[in-house]
């Protein structure tokens, strides 16, 4: 086994000369430009020159379907069916009106049936909640399987590119990306401990290790209106998609966050975090609480030189075509609100973290071995809570404005609903509805009648509607 | 989320479906991915809790009724439904369109036929399935759709009166004969159609 001993030398040497180099370069031209907040612009030119490569792959599937005259599905992007504007209570006051007995009784059609019956075969076909919790459909394909569903053998030329997509990604792009996120959470639990140890005061280590952190997933990000970014003493929120919003957000400015207490390596971070700058970590047990949670936001906001702090009032990640209901909490507390909206491009690769399906682990890894994540951040101006506006309305307005600037879907319902079941008071607000078609409203029916017919339909209503 | 949708679904069986209720090529395949996106359990079928699981048709009073319409065999709560019956009952709701008046008159009625389509509305008033609407069940009926908005007595005279107008036998109950009788004003193929994109 002799002849193999210098040829063993000879590997070794190779392997130690390579693994210098990568690291080197890594360190050159990645994690030192990160530290100092510089960049080589290699990014933007990698997602450039993807988007026509996936243009050129969509154009060359289509023409093949054509080809070989089968059909090519298309998401409904466009929706399945085209719904009625009118309420349901519009719809059956036009089969009223069509009648010309004026009759005081209650007016029932058995034809009424077949407009609840609509509507709920409409909401089986296509409804509004349902769909924002998984993953959004694309119109043109990215080489990645997992968002493809006419992946056949179309062409030799697209199978040869999405196989080198495949070994770039996870061969390439997937190792590298792993060394850099631990080289981030590394440091940033190694430095914090430092710091601990060192007399108060606030060290930028943070951004640092998101810098880093955000080299490891490939992160794109654009940030718009920079002159509304959060100050200090204020609350921002944002819409949430993913885990990865924090990362994003804290990549360009120093916020607290709010969470609850984990336990294993999120733990470990958690705790280190809070030696460098305060955040605020609940119990399980006293996220019940409702007043300790607002308490405690209070108190971090009324310090002026605590970091503003960053909530997603959603309460649960959303697919990023839409905005769901916001928690009311965080708009009680009564300080400045920082709006941001957050717009995820998913042709480089879904951000939405569907927990459903995937635990965290294993959606990092997605996240990391797809080819980018490429966002848009757009600061909105400070607002503040006016007069006569209780937190649910406030709650509201900041949603739309997030909604409108991130042209997401404003939606009423709420996020819970991805687990829970809606609540019972909704059914009987359209019972209630319809009821008041069949019977008529109390002042409906006072207007135009006689004094003494008024009075007694009035007895008559109180005590069927009371 | 609907990667599996056309590699499960083989053109014989869009085929056969397309024959059986004229829904086009596009319109099944996007019908499918919906179907499996409802499919939490991912086996190929439908259960009454996947329904249940859509908002909007949680908050419909005649929600439940609804659902029981994709479940043809019986009250079951271990019922399933798989896609050909799911896509059967949707057919309902195509629009009738002209053509189709047309065709060979020997051919079986298309599901979506004025007739066909009136034949669900009573069934969702028809909680036994016995081919009649019986006062009681006229009542249940109502409930579901008034809650507790309206008193007992009202309801009463509101189904007494439905079905003095309706009933021409005298059994005091409701056929489907009398049903069609009633409803002949009624613009049934517009209200009981939805608007299917391609």
């Amino acid at each position: 086994m002799g002849w193999l001993l210098p040829f063993d030398n000879l590997l070794c040497m190779a392997l130690g000369i390579s693994f210098t180099v990568w690291f080197t370069s890594l360190l050159v031209f990645i994690i030192v430009p990160a530290i100092l907040g510089v960049s080589f612009g290699i990014r933007k030119l990698y997602m450039n020159s993807l988007l026509k490569i996936f243009e050129w792959a969509t154009l060359r599937m289509e023409r093949g379907a054509k080809e070989k005259n089968q059909h090519l599905y298309k998401p409904y992007s466009n929706g399945i069916i085209a719904k009625e504007m009118s309420t349901l209570e519009q719809e059956i006051q036009e089969l009223r009106s069509s009648s010309t007995t004026l009759s005081s009784e209650p007016e029932f059609e058995m034809a009424d049936i077949m407009s609840f019956c609509r509507r709920g075969v409409e909401s089986i076909v296509d409804d509004e909640v349902t769909k924002r919790f998984s993953a959004e459909e694309l119109e043109s394909w990215n080489l990645l399987t997992r968002s493809n569903y006419n992946f056949r053998h179309i062409s030799l030329r697209l199978s040869v590119l999405w196989g080198l997509g495949l070994l770039i990604r996870y061969s390439f792009l997937l190792p590298l990306r792993i060394t850099l996120a631990a080289t981030g959470i590394g440091l940033l639990v190694v430095l914090t401990t430092i710091v601990g140890f060192l007399p108060s005061g606030r060290y930028k280590i943070h951004m640092m290790c998101y810098r880093i952190c955000v080299r490891a997933l490939t992160a794109i990000i654009t940030y718009h209106n920079s002159e509304n970014k959060p100050k200090n003493g204020g609350i921002c929120v944002a819409n949430h998609t993913t885990p990865i919003d924090v990362i994003i957000l804290a990549n360009d400015g120093c916020y607290s966050m709010v969470g609850q207490v984990h336990g294993g390596l999120i733990g470990v971070v958690q705790r280190a975090m809070v030696k460098s700058s305060p955040h605020i970590w609940f119990e399980r047990s006293e996220v019940k609480d409702r007043h300790l949670v607002a308490k405690m936001l209070s108190n971090h906001v009324a310090d002026k030189t605590n970091h503003p702090i960053l909530i997603f009032p959603e309460g649960t990640c959303i697919n990023n075509t839409s905005v769901m209901m916001f928690k009311k909490g965080s708009f009680e507390i009564g300080c400045t609100v920082y709006p941001v909206a957050i717009k995820y491009d998913p042709r480089f690769g879904d951000a939405f973290w569907n927990s459903g399906k995937f635990g965290m682990v294993s959606y990092l890894l997605r996240m990391m071995s797809s080819w980018a994540i490429v966002c848009s951040v757009w600061y909105l101006p400070p607002v503040n809570r006016e007069e006569g506006e209780d937190a649910v309305q406030f709650a509201n307005r900041v949603k739309a404005a997030i909604a409108r600037q991130g042209g997401l879907v404003d939606l009423l319902w709420d996020g819970g609903l991805k687990r829970g079941k809606v609540k019972d008071t909704f059914r009987e607000e359209q019972q209630k509805l319809y009821s008041k078609v069949l019977v008529g409203d109390q002042e409906d029916q006072a207007e135009d009648r006689p004094l003494e017919f008024s009075t007694l339909r009035g007895v008559v209503l109180v005590k069927t509607i009371s | 989320m609907g990667s599996r949708a056309s590699t499960l679904l083989r053109e014989e069986e869009i085929e056969e479906i397309k024959k059986e209720t004229g829904f086009s090529h596009s319109q099944i395949t996007r019908l499918y991915s919906r179907f499996t996106s409802l499919d939490k359990g991912e086996n190929g079928t439908l259960s009454r809790e996947d329904f249940q699981r859509i908002p909007e048709l949680a908050i419909n009073p005649l929600g439940d009724r609804i659902i029981n319409a994709f479940f043809p065999e019986g009250l079951d709560r271990e019922d399933q439904v798989n896609f050909r019956g799911f896509m059967r009952t949707l057919a309902h709701f195509r629009p009738i369109e002209d053509n189709e008046k047309n065709k060979d008159p020997t051919a079986s009625e298309p599901l979506n036929s004025r007739t066909n389509k009136l034949l669900f509305a009573f069934r969702l008033y028809d909680l036994d399935r016995d081919d009649k609407i019986s006062r009681d069940e006229l009542l249940q009926v109502l409930r579901m759709m008034v809650g507790v908005n309206i008193s007992d007595e009202q309801l009463g005279s509101i189904a007494d009166r439905t079905i003095q107008e309706a009933d021409q036998n005298g059994d005091n109950s409701i056929s489907f004969n009398e049903f069609i009788k009633v409803l002949e004003k009624v613009d049934v193929e517009q209200k009981m159609s939805i608007r299917f994109l391609h």
